[in-house]
């Protein structure tokens, strides 16, 4: 193993300045460990080395000339479902297997003036719906520190890459916690910012209120030094902010000493695996023993917002899904009669069966008569959910939970019992729900030494203060963690 | 057909108006008709995935005005709403719509009447964006134009408050003057800027339910509503008569055949599940927003109606066609302002550069100061009626100045009495037949005489002392 890529990107940029190693050298790096690990985790869907090359040997100019930023020549993996232009962008979908957009993504744009590397696209599941990432129509994504388990989801390949040092960094979605959860299935650290902060242009939408694009990296610092890069108020998206970006490295090494941390005792009930409440708590004293204070807090609306989120992120994807019917790019069927049979066929086979559970759900969710009783109770019920956060951070600065109840769980070991994997969401969603950031990151292992995330979670804006708190937790004396 | 007097007819009016704004309503392709397929397109408007929508924020003012000048209340927060339904010009498969929330409520808009002045209430006003198109061939099949997606659209919904297809007619023709006057909309019907769909239902006079309706749909010429409804009309009638039930259906109306045709049926309506664009903000609108909106409304028709009535003593008919096309009512406030004779610039306008400009020109090609000259000349009895004709015909050919001209070529009628005489005695003189045809009663004869009267002076003449000369020469 090249020993180049289980560094920082705070590291590989410094490096690169003093030219230790030139961009083109790291990325071919990054491109050995992909032909080594792929056979085994499939982390991609594509992948295109020569490209990446050129990109590396551009950004190496930039450099040279003394020009460029801190992502400059730095290899990445994006999740499939960002625009990018000219390169296949699937959604891990049939639908999609051959698409190629003619435009990036915002984000894209963003890391492309920053000149960045892209080493290809990252598997998920299908249209990012999925906590396992075997909802994907490119086949399944293992978690490179134990490869009979899920890596999470949806963003499984993205989190499986960045463990398996198959990219420096990656972006992922989050839609209910798809970026949290892979990364505290593989142990890394995923960030989910506050709704508005990164423009979802170009972000092939899965449920519009509430999908946000955030980075996962090897540690905190490296996250803090994507986000700055991406986030950023953008016409082009009506729900972008246009609330200017914190500096989030200037305070990053504050330290928490006189914080208020919450503890809801509703993320610590029913359903929590033993290990991974022993792993948050214990995580908890650590940033006690730091200095913060520990408060406990109530949000007696959190048990309503699973619900709420599946009916709400159902609705807006069998709106936002109904585009792909066939007529103008995507799969079409091969047979049919008339219109109505070309949409028919077209998506009955283009779909994969929980997307097309979720349209259903979604589409019953909103239909004429029933819309009342489920998408507008759910409204509701995220009102409610919004002002138990807001409740929460009058007494708290921000609040510590689990990520997801367990650890990873084995392949296929939840795919019979879709209930049970939405219930596997249930600390992740509320934070869709309000719309706040959230940062996930490792904070142990739990059974068969796998590890265990945990979830800082903030008011909308405060990303500066998550990353905080996150690193003073996270640099508890470690040097770089081993490749997985 | 002594039942169909029975009934009446109940009509509300969905007009779609596309706004004549530069560029897209949430994109910024431009809004041009009739460029080549799909170049005006980009990956919003196309629907392409990823991409998301950003109102134009022109598209608001655009439907405010349009809310203000018919007497609407604007929302000072409404929102947008998908309506999903699948069909291939539309690339998303949902339209940004607005529900329940729309820009403008409780309008209402005057019309003319063989009965006297109609107010008609207009439900609501809201924001969306149009369809592409779909194009026939008989080679290639069906393709999609999506030039038009997401050119901007305002959908004005009346109350049911038409009760002819005159009304629907004269409330259209309202509708559109007053949206051509705020300048948001060419209003081209055979452009498809302005399209009308038609609800209607019948009942027996005299009750107040409302019986059930049919909706036809994107009628595209004033003619073709008023057949229509007249066809839709009498069919509803008729199948009641039969003792059979009306279907609460979408009506296709086919113009060669004048007749409508059954499209789909309430039971095989779309459940457009609407609900709100999570991709949009609210859209919040202040007091200060609207005033500034309003003071860029000119003075509508119904104003200068009022003030052409009063001012003038025009006839509400005369008012309110002159108004309908501000350009002729600017034509005319500027004539009128000219001469002491306004009326008279009415009528020149509405009778002579009427049937001269032939509806091909809604302004007049004379100059407004010629036109009062013309009015003060003939006001004050210096040019006879026959004299303005031949006037005004030859300055749409050509300019020169009035007074000149009718001093310079002696134009001006003549009131002498003893010149006239001397004409008068001796076309008697020369048309002995007429004389006596009169004299065995055919009073029209005297016409042939006054005719030749005027022939003689070379149509100088003052026509009222030479038809008392006349019928006095005559009687002697």
């Amino acid at each position: 193993m090249n020993e180049l890529i289980n560094r920082s990107i705070y590291d590989h940029a410094q490096s690169l300045r003093k030219k230790e190693y030139s961009a083109v050298e790291l990325t071919q790096a990054y491109i050995d460990a992909i032909a080594q690990r792929e056979a085994e985790i499939h982390a991609y869907i594509s992948t295109d080395a020569e490209t990446a090359l050129k990109q590396a040997d551009a950004a190496d100019k930039r450099i040279g000339a003394g020009e460029g930023t801190v992502l400059t020549g730095i290899p990445a993996g994006i999740k499939d479902n960002m625009c990018t232009k000219g390169i296949r962008t699937t959604c891990a979908s049939k639908m999609l297997a051959d698409y190629i957009p003619p435009y990036d993504a915002h984000v894209i744009e963003r890391l492309k003036e920053a000149g960045y590397v892209l080493l290809g696209k990252l598997n998920m599941d299908e249209f990012a719906m999925g906590s396992t990432t075997e909802n994907s129509a490119m086949g399944i994504t293992k978690n490179p520190c134990d490869t009979t388990r899920v890596p999470g989801g949806s963003s499984g390949g993205s989190a499986a890459a960045v463990a398996a040092c198959e990219a420096a960094y990656t972006l992922g979605s989050d839609t209910g916690g798809s970026i949290r959860q892979p990364a505290a299935f593989c142990g890394v650290v995923g960030m989910k910012p506050t709704y508005g902060r990164v423009s979802r242009y170009g972000l092939v939408a899965f449920a519009s209120s509430l999908d946000q694009i955030g980075p996962l990296t090897r540690d905190v610092r490296d996250n803090a030094l994507v986000l700055s890069a991406v986030a950023g108020h953008d016409r082009r998206d009506a729900t972008s902010v246009e609330i200017g970006v914190d500096d989030y490295l200037a305070g990053l090494e504050s330290g928490v000493a006189g914080m208020r941390i919450g503890l809801p005792e509703e993320f610590f009930g029913e359903g929590i695996s033993a290990d991974v409440k022993e792993a948050v708590l214990a995580a908890a004293d650590t940033l006690a023993a730091m200095g913060a204070e520990l408060v406990q807090v109530k949000m007696p609306s959190l048990d309503h917002a699973l619900s709420a989120y599946y009916v709400i992120s159902s609705a807006e994807a069998s709106s936002n899904l109904a585009r792909f019917d066939g007529v103008r790019y995507g799969y079409r069927a091969a047979d049919f009669t008339d219109m109505d049979e070309l949409y028919q066929k077209s998506r009955s086979e283009g779909f994969g069966s929980e997307v097309k559970r979720r349209i259903m759900l979604g589409t019953f969710a909103l239909s004429s008569g029933y819309y009342d009783a489920y998408y507008k109770k759910a409204l509701q019920v995220r009102s409610l959910v919004r002002a138990d956060f807001d409740a929460a951070f009058e007494k708290c600065d921000c609040i510590l939970s689990p990520v997801a109840p367990t650890v990873a769980y084995k392949i296929g070991e939840k795919t019979n019992d879709p209930l049970e994997m939405y219930l596997g969401d249930a600390y992740s969603v509320p934070v869709n729900i309000a719309g706040v950031p959230a940062l996930s990151l490792p904070c142990g292992t739990g059974e068969g030494g796998m590890p265990v995330g945990m979830q800082l979670i903030g008011p909308a804006f405060s990303e500066a203060m998550l990353y905080r708190v996150g690193y003073a937790f996270e640099n508890r004396g470690r040097g770089n963690k081993p490749c997985r | 057909m002594q039942m169909i007097k029975d009934y009446e007819m109940v009509i509300g009016l969905e007009v779609h108006v596309e706004l004549k704004t530069e560029t897209k309503i949430f994109c910024s392709c431009p809004t041009t008709f009739g460029a080549a397929p799909n170049t005006q397109t980009c990956p919003v408007c196309l629907g392409l995935p990823g991409t998301l929508p950003v109102l134009n924020g022109k598209v608001v003012d655009y439907a405010v005005k349009a809310g203000l000048a018919t007497n609407c209340t604007i929302a000072r927060y409404s929102k947008q709403d998908r309506k999903n339904y699948f069909y291939p010009d539309l690339p998303k498969a949902y339209q940004i719509s607005q529900y329940d929330l729309p820009l403008c409520e409780h309008g209402w808009l005057d019309i003319e009447t063989a009965e006297g002045a109609k107010r008609i209430g207009i439900t609501r006003i809201h924001i969306e964006e149009d369809a592409g198109k779909l194009v026939h061939d008989d080679e290639k099949g069906t393709m999609i134009d999506c030039n038009r997606c997401g050119v901007p659209l305002i959908e004005i919904v009346s109350e049911p408050d038409i009760r002819s297809a005159e009304e629907a007619k004269a409330y259209l023709q309202k509708l559109r003057a007053i949206i051509l006057y705020t300048g948001v909309s060419d209003c081209k019907m055979n452009e498809g800027s302005l399209r009308c769909d038609v609800n209607l239902s019948v009942r027996k006079k005299g009750t107040e339910a409302f019986g059930t309706r049919t909706e036809m749909k994107n009628l595209n010429s004033f003619q073709f509503i008023v057949k229509a409804i007249e066809y839709e009309y009498k069919r509803q009638v008729e199948a009641i008569e039969a003792g059979e039930k009306i279907i609460q259906e979408t009506r296709r109306f086919d113009a060669n055949s004048g007749k409508t045709y059954s499209m789909r049926t309430k039971e095989n309506a779309n459940d457009y599940r609407y609900f709100p664009d999570p991709d949009l903000p609210p859209i919040k609108l202040t007091d200060e927003k609207i005033a500034e909106l309003q003071a860029q409304i000119p003075r509508l028709p119904d104003a200068r109606k009022k003030e052409y009535m009063e001012k003038y003593g025009l006839s509400a008919y005369d008012g309110e066609v002159l108004t309908t096309d501000m350009a002729l009512a600017d034509y005319f406030e500027q004539a009128a302002a000219g001469t002491k004779y306004p009326k008279l610039v009415a009528n020149m306008l509405l009778s002579e550069v009427m049937r001269l400009a032939d509806g091909e020109d809604s302004v007049c090609k004379i100059l407004p100061g010629r036109m009062a000259a013309l009015a003060s000349l003939s006001g004050d009895g210096v040019i006879n009626s026959a004299t303005v004709k031949k006037l005004i015909k030859e300055l749409w050919e050509a300019d020169f100045d009035v007074e000149e001209k009718v001093a310079r070529e002696g134009l001006a009628q003549v009131s002498d009495e003893a010149v006239i005489l001397e004409w008068v005695q001796e076309a008697i003189q020369q048309n002995p037949k007429s004389v006596a045809d009169y004299k065995k009663g055919k009073k029209a004869a005297a016409k042939a005489i006054v005719g030749k009267v005027m022939a003689v002076s070379g149509g100088k003449a003052n026509p009222t002392v030479v038809d008392r000369l006349v019928e006095a020469e005559l009687n002697q």
